[in-house]
Parts: C-alpha cells; sequence; structure tokens
C-alpha cells in the first residue's frame, strides 16, 4: 500500500515550492467574476486589487490614501476640480500603453448610466474629466468635494484599458505587479508577476489564492502544509493551537467592519429614542465579543472605526446598564415588547444575536429571531425594511454618509446629520473635516441610531517567515506586492 | 426486446419533461433577487434593474422556460448570473471532478462489499459472519464527513501523506489527480461499502436456499463453485438496484464530502448557486442530475434484463 502512494506521490504531485517566491493564500469566499468594478462581492477586490489592477490613488496598509498610477495630484478651486499628474511608462499585461484615454475611458464607465458598478455613488459627484496631455487629467465635480482621492481608491475605480475591459470579468487585464494566469472555478486562482511593472518588482513569482469555505477544512489545509497564509481565518476556535505552534504565527488586527445591531427607526416603538437607548443600555458588548467572536474584537460607540485617527470613544455613552435601560422603558411607557431580530448567516450574527436575545430578555424584551439567508435578508430587511431588529457589519470605509440616506434599510431621517454629510463632502480644510467628523459621531451616539456593538478584528494565520501581508483590513484586500519570504 | 427499449426510451423523455416542469416551479418560487444579491447593499435601485434587464430577470416566467427548454435541446444550458459564463463549460469543468470521485468511490465500495459478502455469506451464522455484520452496521452507522475529517487529521496533518483537499486538474497528471480524489473516494465509499455488503449477503442466502442450488451441490460441485458459479449471478438484481441508486446518491450527494475536501464539483457548485440565487446554475444542474438519475435507472434496468433472462421476454 506504501509503495502504491509512494508511485502516486512521484508521478506528478506537488513538489515542495521552490524556495522563497511562491506563496498560497487561503481565501472562504470564492469572487464570482475578477471585475472589481461589476460587483459588490469584497472577494474580487480580495483576488486583484493592487495585485492585477490600480487605481489613480490606492490605500496603504493603515488605510491611507497613497498614489498609485497617478503620481501627484492637487485640488483646485476648493476642490471644484482635479489635477492628477499621471506615472509614464506604464503598461498594461496585454502590452497596451496606460494612458490619460484609459482614466477617461474606465471613470465614464464607471459612471455610465447602464454601468452595473455597485459603488455608482463614488463617481455621481463627476461631471466630466479634461485630458490636457498624455500624462496629465483634470476631473471637474458638480459639486466642490475632498473626497474625491479617497473615492479613487477604492477597487471599483481601478483603471482598465478599452480593449480589455470587456472580458475583464474573466480575463483580468491591469497594470499591477501581478499578471492573471488562470482561473480553476472552485478551486484556485493563479497570478504571476508582471516582469514589465511600472514600479518595484514584486518579491514573489507567484501567489496562488485557493477557495476554502468549510471552516474544517481551512484549519486541516494549514495544518497539513497545503496553504502558506489565510488572512481571514474562518475559525476563531482553533486559533489558540496555532498560536502556540512556533510553525505559524497568528496576526490580529481590525477591520472597517462596524459590526452593529441595526433597529428600523421608522418602526414604533423604536421610533422612540429612549426604547433605542433602553435597548442599547441593555447589551454588554464584552459579552458578546467573547461568546460569538473567541474574544477578538473592538467595542464601538458610534459608527467609526477605532483605529481612525478621527475616533471619537464613546462606549461609556450607552454602556452596559440593565437597570438604567428598565428606567428608560418604563419612562417611554412601553411594557410587553416583542421584537423580531433578522440574522444573515455570518457567526457575529447568528450568535450575537443568540446573546442579545438572552441580554434582552434580562430588561424585559423578548425576541423573535429568524435566521436568514443573504439572498433572503437582503430581499426582506434591506429592501423591503421588514424588520425590527438585524445584526450586519457593514465593511466599507468611512461610511458615515449611510446615515444621511433616509430611505436606507435603518431609516434615519435626520435633517442636521443630512446637512452635516453635505458639508463634509464639500470641506477640503483636513482640520475642519476632522471637526466635522466628530460632531457626526457624537450626534449618531446621541440619537442612538442603531446599537454599536464592535469592530470586527481581521485573524489571520500565516507560516512563520512570510512577511507583508497586511495585518489590517482598511480595505478588504490581500495587497501582495511587499510580500515576501524571510532568509 | 426493442418495443420494451422503445417503450422505455419514450417514458425516460416524459419524466425528464415533467421533472423540468417542476424544478423550474420550485426555484422560479424561492423568495430572493439575484440582481440585488449581486450588487450588495450599496447599489442604487437603477443600477439592480439595469442588472436585471442584462439577466434577463424581468421577462414573464414562460417566457424563461421555454428559453431555457429550447436552449437544452440546442445544448445551450443558459448562462451562469454570478460568473457569467456558459453553465455548460462550468458543468463540464466540475464533472471532471465529481464523475471520476463517484466512480472511484463506488469501485472502492463494490471492491470491498464483493469479497466481504462472499465471505460472511458463505460463513453464514458462525463468528465470521457477525464480525463482518458487526463492522457493517458501524459503517453505516459513522457519518462520512465525520469520518472523512478523521482520515485528514491522520494522513494529511499527521503523516503528511495526502493532501487535505483541493483538486489539482489532470493536468498536473493522474497521479496527483487521483492522491486528491483517493481521501474522498475512501470516505465516501466506506457507508456504501456497508449497505452493499449486507444487500448482498443476504441476497447471496436467499439464492443459496434455492432448489437449484441444492441440485448443483448434489450434482458433485463445492461449495465454493457453487457460490460462484450459480448464487452470485442470481443474487444480483437487488444489488444492482443498489449499485445505480448509490451512483446517483455519489454524483451529486457527495456535496458535504466536497465542502470537507474543497473539491471543485458538482455538489459544491449547486450549493453555491443556492446561497446566491444563481437560478440557472440550479435549474440547469438540477435537471442534468435527474437526467443522470433517469439514465441510470435505465440502464440498471437494461442490466437486469442481461443478468435475469425471465425479464427479457416481458
Amino acid at each position: 500500500m506504501r509503495s502504491i502512494l509512494l508511485v502516486a506521490f512521484a508521478s506528478g504531485a506537488p513538489l515542495a515550492l521552490a524556495a522563497g517566491t511562491e506563496v498560497r493564500i487561503g481565501m472562504q469566499l470564492e469572487p464570482p467574476n475578477l471585475d472589481p468594478t461589476g460587483g459588490a462581492a469584497a472577494a474580487i477586490d480580495e483576488v486583484v486589487y493592487a495585485n492585477v489592477f490600480e487605481g489613480l490613488t490606492r490605500f496603504g496598509p493603515d488605510g491611507s490614501v497613497l498614489p498609485g498610477l497617478a503620481s501627484e495630484w492637487s485640488a483646485e478651486q476648493g476642490g471644484r476640480y482635479y489635477v492628477f499628474a499621471l506615472r509614464d511608462g506604464v503598461t498594461f499585461h496585454d502590452g497596451a500603453e496606460f494612458s490619460a484615454e484609459d482614466v477617461v475611458f474606465s471613470l465614464d464607465r464607471a459612471r455610465a448610466d447602464d454601468s452595473t458598478n455597485a459603488q455608482k455613488a463614488l463617481f455621481a459627484n463627476i461631471e466630466r474629466i479634461d485630458i490636457i496631455d498624455r500624462t496629465t487629467v483634470e476631473i471637474h465635480l458638480a459639486e466642490p468635494s475632498g473626497d474625491l482621492p479617497f473615492n479613487l481608491a477604492w477597487g471599483d475605480a481601478i483603471m482598465l484599458d478599452e480593449a480589455s475591459a470587456a472580458d475583464a470579468a474573466t480575463k483580468p487585464i491591469g497594470t499591477g505587479p501581478f499578471r492573471f494566469e488562470r482561473w480553476v472555478q472552485g478551486d484556485r486562482v493563479e497570478l504571476v508577476r508582471f516582469d514589465d511593472y511600472w514600479g518595484e518588482p514584486a518579491a514573489l513569482a507567484k501567489v496562488t489564492f485557493k477557495f476554502i469555505s468549510e471552516p474544517t477544512a481551512a484549519f486541516s489545509a494549514m495544518m497539513a502544509g497545503d496553504l502558506d497564509a489565510f488572512p481571514v481565518f474562518p475559525a476563531p476556535e482553533n486559533l489558540a493551537q496555532f498560536e502556540a505552534d512556533p510553525r505559524f504565527t497568528v496576526s490580529v488586527g481590525s477591520t472597517e467592519g462596524e459590526t452593529i445591531l441595526a433597529m428600523n427607526n421608522a418602526k414604533p416603538p423604536l421610533d422612540d429614542v429612549r426604547v433605542r437607548r433602553a435597548i442599547a443600555k441593555a447589551i454588554d458588548r464584552q459579552d458578546i465579543i467573547d461568546g460569538a467572536m473567541f474574544g477578538y474584537g473592538t467595542p464601538i460607540g458610534t459608527h467609526f472605526a477605532p483605529h481612525n485617527p478621527a475616533y471619537v470613544d464613546l462606549v461609556e455613552q450607552s454602556a452596559h446598564d440593565p437597570e438604567g435601560a428598565k428606567a428608560l422603558l418604563e419612562e417611554a411607557g412601553v411594557t410587553d415588547l416583542t421584537l423580531s431580530l433578522k440574522l444573515p448567516p455570518p457567526a457575529y450574527a447568528r450568535r450575537g444575536g443568540e446573546i442579545i436575545a438572552a441580554q434582552l430578555r434580562q430588561v424585559g424584551i423578548r425576541t423573535e429571531i429568524e435566521n436568514l439567508e443573504w439572498a433572503q435578508w437582503l430581499e426582506q430587511v434591506f429592501k423591503g425594511r421588514d424588520f425590527d431588529l438585524t445584526i450586519v457589519s457593514h465593511t466599507e470605509p468611512m461610511d458615515l454618509n449611510i446615515y444621511a440616506r433616509p430611505d436606507y434599510y435603518f431609516q434615519y431621517d435626520d435633517a442636521d446629520f443630512q446637512a452635516l454629510m453635505a458639508s463634509f463632502a464639500t470641506e477640503t480644510d483636513a482640520d475642519e473635516r476632522q471637526r466635522i467628523l466628530a460632531e457626526a459621531q457624537h450626534k449618531l451616539a446621541d440619537d442612538q441610531v442603531n446599537a454599536y456593538l464592535f469592530q470586527l478584528a481581521k485573524t489571520g494565520v500565516t507560516v512563520t517567515g512570510l512577511q507583508g501581508l497586511w495585518e489590517n483590513a482598511p480595505t478588504q484586500a490581500n495587497d501582495m506586492t511587499g510580500v515576501g519570504w524571510s532568509e | 426486446m426493442l418495443v420494451w427499449l422503445a417503450g422505455r426510451l419514450v417514458s425516460l423523455v416524459a419524466t425528464l419533461l415533467a421533472a423540468s416542469a417542476v424544478v423550474f416551479l420550485v426555484i422560479e418560487v424561492v423568495p430572493g433577487d439575484p440582481a440585488a444579491y449581486m450588487l450588495g447593499m450599496n447599489a442604487s435601485e437603477q443600477t439592480v434593474a439595469a442588472l436585471r434587464t442584462e439577466l434577463g430577470l424581468d421577462r414573464s416566467g414562460i417566457a424563461r422556460y421555454l428559453d431555457w427548454i429550447g436552449g437544452w435541446l440546442q445544448g445551450d444550458f443558459g448562462t451562469s448570473y454570478t460568473y457569467r459564463t456558459p453553465i455548460v463549460d462550468m458543468v463540464a469543468e466540475r464533472i471532471t471532478v465529481s464523475l471520476p470521485l463517484a466512480l472511484l468511490a463506488l469501485s472502492l465500495a463494490v471492491a470491498l462489499a464483493f469479497p466481504a459478502a462472499l465471505f460472511a455469506a458463505s460463513r453464514r451464522g458462525g463468528g465470521a459472519d457477525a464480525g463482518v455484520m458487526g463492522l457493517t452496521q458501524l459503517g453505516i452507522a459513522v457519518p462520512n464527513f465525520w469520518f472523512a475529517m478523521l482520515l485528514v487529521l491522520l494522513f494529511s496533518i499527521k503523516l503528511r501523506w495526502l493532501p487535505s483537499g483541493g483538486f489539482p486538474g489532470w493536468e498536473a497528471g493522474i497521479g496527483a489527480a487521483l492522491t486528491a480524489l483517493l481521501l474522498p473516494a475512501i470516505a465516501l465509499a466506506l457507508p456504501q461499502a456497508s449497505i452493499l455488503t449486507r444487500v448482498m449477503r443476504s441476497s447471496l442466502i436467499d439464492a443459496l436456499g434455492e432448489d437449484y442450488l441444492r441440485t448443483a451441490r448434489a450434482k458433485g460441485l463445492s461449495s465454493g463453485a457453487a457460490l460462484w458459479g450459480h448464487a452470485l449471478r442470481n443474487a444480483m438484481i437487488p444489488v444492482l438496484t443498489i449499485i445505480g441508486l448509490q451512483f446517483s446518491f455519489l454524483l451529486a450527494g457527495a456535496i458535504i464530502i466536497e465542502n470537507v475536501f474543497y473539491l471543485p464539483g458538482l455538489g459544491r457548485l449547486v450549493f453555491q448557486a443556492i446561497s446566491s440565487r444563481d437560478l440557472v446554475v440550479v435549474e440547469s444542474v438540477v435537471m442534468l442530475l435527474v437526467a443522470a438519475v433517469v439514465l441510470v435507472t435505465f440502464l440498471v434496468d437494461v442490466a437486469y434484463a442481461w443478468v435475469d433472462p425471465r425479464l427479457r421476454t416481458r
């Protein structure tokens, strides 16, 4: 039996990797296609962002906006239009030259009427794009705004060549340090180093993304040595075992995922701020972090990421206070309350939901839990607004402006907040922007639009010796440009 | 014989048509908009509507059903909403994993079951027979995905003999591909082999009690020769039925094993398509599996006729 296995091995089983130049990364969800401008799935960006495709600007590992295909830019007329200086000598993976025309093509394609870009709102403010010369463009906005460089760093704003854009979903051709090699659907995507990259060539010769959805299989694959890293490891219960093993390194970072207990602000009695505050006070955040997330996660008091320099710590304002919660409910004249709690598939919702239900029962609120798949959740809760409470994590960076949309699923309609967000959009002075953000955070906490639970942690497992992977996730991506094996 | 064959073919087509109507209706009724799922929470109403039009979701149910059936007749199974690739290509790729896996598992199951059943039937009532029966009981009771995880713990993590999952593709070499399918096939084969052993053993014991067997022995045939030459062939009918059913189960029911070993097979495709509301993929793959089951049943019927002459004259 052993000899048969050995023969099977010898006749083509994958050999040990060419030391130091190849990496196999595990991912839980497979991207539905490879065009980040054509759909909302985070998995697409996790494979291609910064690796295959680049935009005018890019996100750094700490969330800052860095130059990408534009080496520098300036805001003119108080942010009425921007001048971008593009890099010279940039080629796409098929040899086509990158120039100002590609900028116009890509941005016009994203903001077209029939575009299926999931973040079309990012481009809504663009009025027109002027080509000054081959390496200079001017982007004119309808309203002055300080957000443009930030918006252009998103994966939905990457640069495409007109000739290859139509097939981007299956044959992505970008300007990044890695070239798309093949996609074995259901199994893996292979990228190889692009030798004509405009910048510093990548240290890795080949990157393979393997898709493993089952948490136990993810654990087995890491332990068996079939993978080199799993940046968003789906089985937190196993992390202690990896931490104890010197072959592996566990990294715990933060993400842009604000996990909230969303409340339907338009449905009585949740339209009464006292009831919402009572629900927030009934919740013990640390219990949820320990019980549902195995201790990984940072409590938040408002809809903002703690690692962001503009963060205001308002956790104490809605600290665990069951007696205070009961008093508020009595004041609001609410007795015998039963609320529906609709939960999408992720563990933070399913497990967190059970814990919250128990905590709410302590203050006399009964909940009816309903588990939904994502498609059902989108239909019932997000589109139909047929819910009382739900738990979801909002993973887009700087997404405070969802609270300025009165028809967003939790239906918070406050003119003051909307005015605040409008002033932020047009403000270009850094200090003033920080001040407005602080005011917005206070308002969201004071009005207790939702119960703000915790910031999702990013727990990753890597084989010791592999360096350069992002610890935090300011955007959902696996930037492989700085990744390599240490000696 | 030809008339019988023609009759079976007609009933095969009728079954497929009826099944297609049922599959289409059931899946259309499921709530959840594929376009909304694909575009996520930040997309506007117009973008979702634009995508619905692009996918053809705003046409009537009857129009889409007829288009789908019409496409089938031309070999076009539709285009996946999420992957935007022709489903026939996706299925062709996935079947290169699921079909060999099913065949490998079935071969292993048969290779295990036949000798075990023969052994047990020839020593029926004795300690060896009880031993085999006990083992098969265990084999049926143990969940195959749990057994799969044990196999991974031992052979992949501890011994590093075999990969913990994944499929390198047939272009990586037959050896590498079969190595990747070995553990999943073993995990699938165990309960199937157990069921097959028990069915075959009781079927053999029935055959061994028949008059013609006693005649054969009286004529001087050894018990082994009698078992092999006479009892076996006559015990095959229930065994063929079970093998046919098991093959159908292995083709699509291996979804849990495909998840444990993260194999890019048909079962996982359907599972992912259901979550993402990729209705066309679900409908087409389910229909394909229905067709496979109907075909296998048809072949089993033909095999009956070959094995049992009594059935040929009907």
